[in-house]
């Protein structure tokens, strides 16, 4: 979801007759509930995944700072805007906590940022579309929040401890910034004809979207039968998926908008609903770095980082110089 | 020139008279700047009202591997318990 597509290395699920003894026992470990420690033995192939899965992760709440920190400065009220600010500054939190989680791994917080940078390492694909209206920060909250919450909360018991104990974090933090979402677009759909319109775009052009944020359905999703094994996904991406729906749809119905969505049924016999697949030629392109915002959301990182180089640069040397006068003086 | 910042691990104390406790860790060129990163990182909600800061490298820690060796002797001595002493009903409350 904010980790989209991760690659799983290796040859794919062994089985208990093809796994080395140390394979085994960890897999039996990771299968009694246990977690995993930075200094665990692990396989090198779990080592890898978790850093794309979490690193992608990472990259995702720093670029969603974004689309929503576009409206900082715009936002309506006083309130509204010291609300969004903080939201914003949680995304920043959230992506620091999932860069330390990376880091136990032995990839360092620089490699990771140099490898989203020039396109190595991805984020989610939700954050390359824009956020052309104040509803856009409603309809962010409510359904790009609310889905990554479905995917946030079993995360909490991934085998990997620090990703959990990052998780247990976040999700503490996260659903506040459903809730304003959520908000945001009442205060819309109950407004006047021009507000309530605005409100309707917003959900219309967020919705597939929101959608594409579990990844590819079963079916085509190659990578994950070994990453269900190691406990770094916890539950398959149509799963998630329906359950998104399900849980979004009556929100909907509540703000008297209506999902853009002209087959959106409801299944008695499966209990959840029947909806319409996204356009998965759309979110593959968005994927390989051709969606409507891919190329100014890298380049704003890309300008953060290079303009940020001699303050970096400064205060380490500010620090060195510090550290030796201390020195000289004891 | 490579000026990645260390990384600092961070505890802090919360507001019930506890003990710092371990709750993430962060980048800072140095100890004064970790701390002002920590308040921003770490207590967004009133979560403490006191921050460690630990530079990463100065941490020793115990190898996995020694689990077994380590802590196998305290296993065995199950009268340090106060459970197992059978105190009879009539003394009352002990």
């Amino acid at each position: 979801m904010y980790a989209q597509m991760v690659r799983s290395t290796g040859t794919g699920l062994k089985s208990a007759d093809e796994m080395s003894a140390k394979e085994r026992a960890f897999q039996a470990r990771i299968d009694a509930g246990e977690k995993i420690e930075p200094k665990d033995w692990m396989p090198e192939g779990y080592r890898k995944t978790l850093i794309r899965q979490i690193g992608q992760h990472a990259h995702s709440e720093i670029v969603g700072q974004l689309p929503e920190g576009n409206w900082i400065t715009r936002a309506p009220t006083l309130e509204r805007k010291a609300i969004l600010l903080a939201k914003v500054q949680d995304e920043a939190g959230h992506g620091l906590y999932l860069y330390c989680a990376a880091e136990t791994l032995g990839v360092s917080r620089d490699e990771m940022t140099e490898m989203l940078l020039d396109g190595r390492m991805k984020y989610s694909s939700i954050f390359n579309y824009p956020t052309l209206t104040w509803a856009d920060m409603g309809a962010v909250g409510w359904l790009v929040d609310g889905a990554a919450i479905m995917n946030q909360v079993p995360l909490q018991r991934t085998s990997f401890g620090p990703y959990s104990r990052a998780m247990i974090r976040v999700c503490k933090e996260e659903s506040f910034h459903q809730r304003q979402g959520f908000d945001i677009m009442m205060k819309m759909a109950q407004g006047n004809a021009q507000q309530k319109a605005m409100a309707q775009d917003a959900l219309n052009r967020f919705w597939y979207p929101a959608l594409m944020m579990f990844g590819p359905s079963d079916k085509d999703s190659v990578h994950s039968a070994q990453s269900m094994a190691w406990k770094i996904k916890m539950n398959t991406n149509d799963e998630l998926r329906q359950k998104f729906v399900d849980q979004t749809v009556p929100q909907a119905e509540y703000l008297g908008l209506t999902v853009p969505d002209e087959n959106l049924t409801w299944n008695e016999e499966k209990g959840g609903y029947d909806f319409s697949e996204p356009d998965w030629e759309e979110f593959f392109e968005v994927i390989k770095g051709n969606g409507p915002c891919n190329t100014d959301r890298l380049a704003a990182r890309n300008k953060a980082w290079d303009d940020g180089a001699w303050v970096r640069e400064g205060m380490m040397a500010h620090a060195e110089k510090k550290r030796a006068r201390k020195m000289a003086a004891e | 020139m490579k000026t990645e910042w260390p990384l600092w691990e961070i505890f802090i104390r919360g507001q019930h008279g506890l003990s710092h406790r371990h709750v993430g860790s962060l980048h800072a060129p140095d100890a004064e700047m970790a701390i002002k990163n920590a308040r921003d990182v770490y207590t967004r909600r009133n979560e403490g009202v006191s921050i460690w800061v630990v530079e990463a490298a100065q941490i020793t820690a115990s190898s996995p591997s020694d689990k077994g060796p380590m802590y196998e002797p305290s296993e065995s001595k199950v009268y340090r318990h106060p459970s197992f002493y059978d105190i009879p009903e009539d003394v009352g409350a002990m």
